[in-house]
């Protein structure tokens, strides 16, 4: 068996493993661990496909952000997990089915003879072939517009995310820009009218003592 | 030596675990994200495994629109999921019924 086939099969035993742990982990916590292995494996796999920009955006993007996200918010919320796990292997039944009937369809046809799938030849790329370089050409050529609308999608996503979390506390101290702009001089100081003092009568302050 | 459909059956059993994951995480939303992450890496896989073997670049670029549209998925997900614990205390999806639907 070549080396290549043999790592293969160690990561996408490990992914499977891990991803399996990831929907049946009792804790959170472990869950997104587990999701944060199967991410590397994942990365491995795309290693050996040689789409090594992707293998590296993949740990980079997902396990650094994304996955990080993940436990923070699951770190932050104080969930119930007795309650949270109730009634969670009800489901089983009808969820293996249908997962197993899934596999089985896709099994038939992609490894059977009739779409030649396995006839085709892995590209042999040139030792000085640069993966990375060639993404890029495409992406600010060919796919310079999807790549704007993408930056697009995250900007829009960073706002929703703020806006959605944001809350005015009742004690807050912080000022508007545009009140302190938009003050008038009369709003600052106010003259009151009142009447001059009167001075007491010499008999009630004497009274007083 | 591995061939494509190796790879096109390892994306279609990651895809049934995060299907079972949706079947069977019905209360806990936060472990529904991420049976979501799953599904979209099985996608992924498939992309990259078939940009290898036909020798077309244009898959590894989907995979990094898919990446970008994921991760402001979850972004959002997530933000929603904060708020939601915060005015209900509860993930659980059940508990979701302001609506009556």
């Amino acid at each position: 068996m070549e080396f290549k086939t043999i790592l293969f099969y160690i990561f996408s035993t490990v992914t499977v493993v891990a991803a399996l742990r990831v929907i049946t982990a009792r804790n959170p916590v472990h869950a997104a661990l587990f999701l944060v292995l199967a991410f590397f494996n994942v990365a491995a796999l795309w290693m050996l496909l040689q789409a090594e920009f992707l293998a590296l955006a993949l740990i980079m993007v997902y396990v650094g952000a994304v996955m990080v996200l993940f436990l923070f918010v699951v770190m932050m919320l104080d969930i119930n997990i007795e309650r949270v796990r109730q009634g969670f292997w009800n489901n089983l039944p009808l969820g293996a089915l249908v997962g197993l009937l899934m596999v089985g369809e896709m099994a038939v046809v992609l490894s059977g003879r009739y779409f030649g799938l396995a006839n085709l030849p892995p590209q042999n790329l040139p030792a000085d072939y640069s993966n990375t370089k060639e993404l890029a050409r495409l992406l600010y050529t060919d796919y310079a517009y999807p790549f704007e609308i993408a930056s697009v999608i995250l900007l829009v996503a960073i706002i929703a995310a703020v806006m959605l979390t944001l809350r005015s506390r009742k004690d807050n101290k912080s000022m508007h820009p545009a009140d302190q702009i938009a003050v008038k001089a009369k709003d600052r100081m106010r003259l009151v009218k009142m009447a001059p003092e009167v001075e007491l009568p010499v008999a009630a302050a004497k009274e007083g003592e | 030596m591995v061939s494509l459909s190796h790879y096109l059956i390892l994306a279609a059993i990651l895809f049934a675990i995060g299907m079972v994951g949706i079947f069977l995480n019905r209360k806990n939303l936060i472990v529904l994200l991420m049976a979501i992450e799953l599904i979209l890496l099985a996608v992924n896989i498939n992309f990259v495994a078939f940009s290898h073997y036909l020798n077309d670049l244009s898959g590894q670029l989907f995979v990094f629109f898919i990446l970008v549209v994921a991760a402001a998925e979850s972004a959002i997900g997530l933000a929603i999921l904060v708020v939601l614990f915060r005015n209900l205390s509860s993930i659980d999806v059940e508990d979701l019924d302001t609506l009556k639907g």
